[in-house]
């Protein structure tokens, strides 16, 4: 009997095994695969918090969630149609993320005593014949003993013939999504090109994957998946952090300066450290510093001497930082911090989910410390905020920070990348030689009609000046006491970072309308999951709309007036409540929240939900 | 580097030479007025900086310096050169970062016990451990002057301060023994009140490749006057203070009649006339010599009446070439370019794979 062939607008699958599984790979070719089929896709990696956590146990479970479609996919998935289990410790670990009626494929051998005892279900309680799987589709598959049957006649040695397995379930998999092989088999031959004989065993497993779909009967359904109507062009898979180092990278050539990125290893950060490192040939200094002090102030000293000044981390190092970003205030230097979030407070949750640090950034320093704040709403879009980040901090002479999160940081999309003749062009005016023959005296901080002052560095004849901590004399940058003064550069130094909404785009709204009952507006890595409810809400006949925010401060000058056409505002946050209150504070407008703290991203259908209740108790 | 950015455009054009050559110290003070107490100690330093500048060839645009919180780090306000007063401690980081992308700059930091060994501790054993070739100068007072006088991490067992009233418990740092342990290249002490030996430590400091760090022994007037005397005052620092120069034997006392001879790995003090020992016998100092330097740094007892204690150690204890982190972090940005040709952006966006929508 012909397996059934059945038409999928979205399909989600989540590949769970033991870290040593090869789950992200197996995930990764597949979503290549996918890509090239024409879907749109979102992928999210889940990796364990411990390094080496003992294999076969439930913190040992590492996972990869895919989401693709013939229509526009903004988020990884809520729950997911189909689990891949390699053992018993991935399906504990996963089994709530399947949705009801959900598709396991079950490694058997992965339920042996041994590993039933390390995910502690117990030797006796076998959840693949206890049937307290009976609400979903099991599909056992002994995946480690049919690997091993396919290489026997092979050279490889045991350990190889174990790491094959992952390959046995990718072919299965392209068999009941109907998706080609050829771009795996190329990749393959090409990891494996001094390998030939891993490469050969590897292509074997995965097409006697492949045709255990086509020939056994234990699948009824296969599924098709259409193309997307995707914008055309030239497209690279991209993560939040790459991304963001791609955005830091073009800033420092679009402004024609060297970049120094001091930073300290942070989860989820660290690998925009670990790409820059890479980047020397293009001017990328990169600093690995004793501790986030130490990082954010070279950072600094590298902005003073005229290089771009990036530093990164995330909370706890951010809160590090805030001294240092406060005298980058005073001294109005250029200075990009990349606050890759994760859930806190303190140590938090290091490798989940958050969006908290947004009043940390706005006022996490002493004093009167006005800084600018954007935040990226996709994986892509870190490279636009990147580069807008860079280009306000140095065209504005302000320090600037990124809000970025772990969800952004290791989640994928397919991304149209742009061409360097597309970017923008950042302007950067060092303060020039003086000769001695000027009439006037050099101001360190005299301003332009953007209170912007200019950039003096160190090796210029003539303007040798000195700054500093201590409160500025307007105009001299003398230490200054004075009382009336202190007002004034406070005022000033709000009012450089109020100007920057002359230079930033109108707030836009993303889906619906321009005026009208409901606007949900939302800031950072929630972009997808507010856009995919709102749109289907208003499928659903409700008069609803979605703005996203990048600028957090200043906000763009006609969120307001935007904000004013409509009866009702919902914030949703993955925080106990920030932006609305930053609404509610500048805006007077009672804007409702709609919040979830679990460490995990908004799900598309708890979003619609979470709107209809905040509807209906506001128009109660 | 081999890159060329903005920065060396700049710097092209403002590389007429301001003739630093024709200026006196004078040309290095600033239009601030100086307001450290009346008698501190760190005006003698200020002159000596100031006067240094012109000698060390290096032009004004060129000189920048960087200090963190308190009394001393006023200091940048009041040299005509370019100058950040930063955050407590955190100078070295600063200058780290502005060395090492403007490697062609003259950083000074200026900085404290209190910033260098107390806040900022971390920060200090890095630069030196890196070799930055930066020229610290730390201005031990052993006192935390800019609060109104607390103890310091510099101050010995049983000060009494404001927040010591019945005596600290704290062990006190040695900064030079620190120094050597965080393998710095160049170690170095001198004092305010001989303005000579100074000059010409502040000479060697720049001269140095590599992270100098200079300790100089200051006065606080208010809060801890006298902290030195021993050392500084004119009859009792032939007793107590023993001056080091290269390849010379190690004299000290009134009339040059007592010196150090190595008895094994332990010092022992010697009267020239009275112990039938001769100059020759004297331990000879080697600025090289690590072994040496950290025995030299351990000379630090209280200085205190009687003969049975070590004078304290002026001078260069320690020198060192070493690669610099500035230099090998450029070198190696060189390197790479040289090897894989300068970034081509076009094809970093792209990516190792693409695919089409058509």
């Amino acid at each position: 009997m012909d397996a059934k062939d059945i038409v999928r607008e979205k399909v989600t699958i989540r590949f769970a095994g033991d870290s040593g599984d090869g789950m992200q790979l197996t995930g990764s070719l597949f979503t290549n695969t996918t890509a090239l089929e024409g879907n749109d896709l979102r992928t999210l990696p889940e990796f364990p918090a411990e390094i080496r956590a003992p294999a076969g146990t439930v913190p040992g479970v590492s996972s990869f969630q895919l989401n693709f479609g013939s229509t526009e996919i903004m988020t990884p998935g809520d729950n997911c149609d189909v689990l891949v289990a390699m053992n018993a410790a991935a399906l504990k670990a996963n089994l709530g993320m399947l949705k009801k009626d959900g598709v396991i494929i079950a490694n058997t051998s992965g339920f042996d005593k041994k590993n039933l005892n390390l995910a502690k279900y117990g030797e006796e309680n076998n959840p693949l014949e206890d049937g307290t799987l009976s609400d979903h589709q099991v599909i056992e598959v002994d995946i480690t003993k049919l690997t091993k049957e396919s290489l026997k006649d092979s050279d490889l040695g045991y350990k190889e013939i174990e790491r094959s397995k992952n390959m046995f379930v990718l072919g299965l998999l392209y068999w009941m999504y109907n998706r080609p092989l050829d771009s795996t088999i190329e990749f393959l031959e090409k990891k494996f090109k001094n390998k030939p004989d891993i490469a050969e065993g590897n292509i074997k497993v995965l097409k006697e994957g492949f045709n255990y779909g086509e020939t056994t009967e234990v699948f009824t359904d296969k599924y098709t998946v259409r193309k997307a109507p995707i914008a055309k062009g030239e497209y690279r898979s991209v993560t939040g952090n790459k991304a963001t180092v791609l955005g830091l990278v073009s800033a420092a050539r679009q402004s024609n300066l060297p970049l120094f990125f001091g930073s300290y290893p942070i989860t989820p950060a660290s690998d925009i450290l670990h790409e820059l490192s890479q980047l020397k040939n293009f001017g990328v200094m990169t600093f690995q510093a004793e501790d986030e002090i130490a990082a954010v102030s070279s950072a600094i000293g590298a902005a003073f001497g005229g290089s771009l000044g990036i530093t990164s981390s995330s909370g706890p190092g951010i809160a590090l930082k805030g001294e240092a970003i406060g005298l980058a205030t005073m001294l109005e230097l250029p200075l990009v911090i990349l606050n890759v979030q994760r859930a806190g407070p303190s140590t938090g949750m290091p490798t989940k989910n958050e969006q908290a640090d947004l009043m940390q950034a706005l006022y996490g320093r002493n004093g009167e410390s006005p800084i600018a704040v954007i935040a990226p709403g996709t994986p892509s879009d870190c490279f636009d905020a990147a580069f807008e980040a860079c280009r306000i901090a140095l065209e504005h002479m302000v320090p600037v920070i990124l809000l970025s999160d772990g969800y952004l940081a290791n989640g994928t999309e397919p991304w149209r990348f742009p061409q360097q003749e597309d970017l923008k062009k950042i302007t950067v005016n060092f303060e020039p030689v003086r000769t001695g023959e000027e009439t006037d005296k050099f101001l360190p901080y005299k301003r332009d009609e953007r209170y912007v002052r200019s950039w003096a560095i160190p090796g210029t004849a003539g303007i040798e000046h000195r700054v500093g901590g201590l409160e500025k004399q307007d105009l001299t940058g003398d230490v200054s006491y004075d009382p009336e003064n202190h007002q004034k550069m406070t005022k000033l130094r709000q009012a450089k970072v109020d100007a920057i909404a002359e230079f930033i785009p109108e707030q836009k709204v993303d889906s619906g309308k321009e005026t009208g009952d409901a606007l949900v507006i939302g800031w950072g890595s929630t972009y997808g999951s507010i856009r995919t409810a709102v749109r289907e809400l208003i499928e659903e006949g409700m008069d609803i709309s979605h703005a996203h925010l990048k600028y957090l401060n200043p906000f763009p000058k006609n969120l307001g007036e935007l904000m004013e056409g409509f009866e009702h505002v919902l914030v949703p946050e993955v925080n106990n409540g920030q932006l609305v209150k930053l609404l509610r504070d500048k805006y007077f407008i009672p804007a409702k929240g709609i919040n979830k703290i679990t460490g995990r991203p908004f799900f598309v259908d708890e979003l619609k939900q979470n709107i209809h209740d905040a509807l209906s108790s506001t128009n109660s | 580097m081999l890159l060329k950015t903005r920065i060396d455009e700049h710097t092209a054009k403002g590389n007429g030479n301001s003739g630093t050559e024709e200026y006196s110290g004078k040309d290095f003070s600033s239009d601030q007025d100086v307001r450290w107490c009346p008698g501190c100690g760190d005006y003698t330093i200020l002159k000596q900086v100031q006067n240094a500048m012109p000698e060390i060839g290096v032009d004004k645009k060129d000189i920048v310096f960087i200090s963190g919180i308190g009394c001393a780090a006023r200091f940048p306000y009041y040299m005509d050169t370019f100058g950040m007063h930063s955050i407590h401690g955190r100078a070295p980081a600063i200058a780290t970062g502005l060395k090492t992308t403007r490697p062609e700059l003259s950083v000074w930091i200026i900085t404290g016990d209190g910033d260098s060994l107390s806040i900022g501790a971390n920060h200090f054993v890095q630069l030196l451990r890196r070799n930055v070739n930066v020229n610290l100068l730390l201005f031990n007072n052993q006192i935390y002057g800019l609060t109104k006088g607390q103890y310091s991490p510099t101050a010995p067992e049983g000060s009494v301060s404001k927040s010591t009233p019945y005596g600290s418990i704290d062990h006190p740092f040695n900064p030079l023994s620190l120094s050597l342990g965080a393998d710095g290249t160049f170690i170095a002490r001198a004092m305010d009140r001989d303005p000579r030996h100074l000059q010409k430590m502040l000479q060697r400091t720049h001269a140095h490749q590599g992270a100098s760090m200079l300790e100089i022994y200051q006065n606080c007037i208010v809060f801890n006057d006298g902290a030195f005397e021993l050392f500084t005052d004119k009859k009792s620092r032939p007793r107590e203070a023993i001056y080091l120069e290269q390849d010379e034997p190690l004299i000290f006392g009134k009339e040059n009649d007592r010196g150090i001879w190595l008895d094994g790995l332990t010092p022992r003090i010697v009267n020239l006339e009275e112990d039938g020992v001769s100059k020759d016998d004297l331990w000879i100092h080697d600025e090289q010599d690590k072994t040496k330097a950290y025995l030299l740094s351990r000379f630090f007892d209280q200085p205190r009446a009687g003969n049975d204690h070590m004078p304290r150690p002026f001078g260069v204890l320690y020198a060192e070439e070493r690669p610099t982190y500035d230099d090998g972090v450029n070198a190696q940005m060189d390197e790479v370019i040289e090897r894989k040709g300068e970034g081509n952006l076009d094809e970093l966006l792209r990516g190792p794979e693409t695919w089409r929508v058509d």
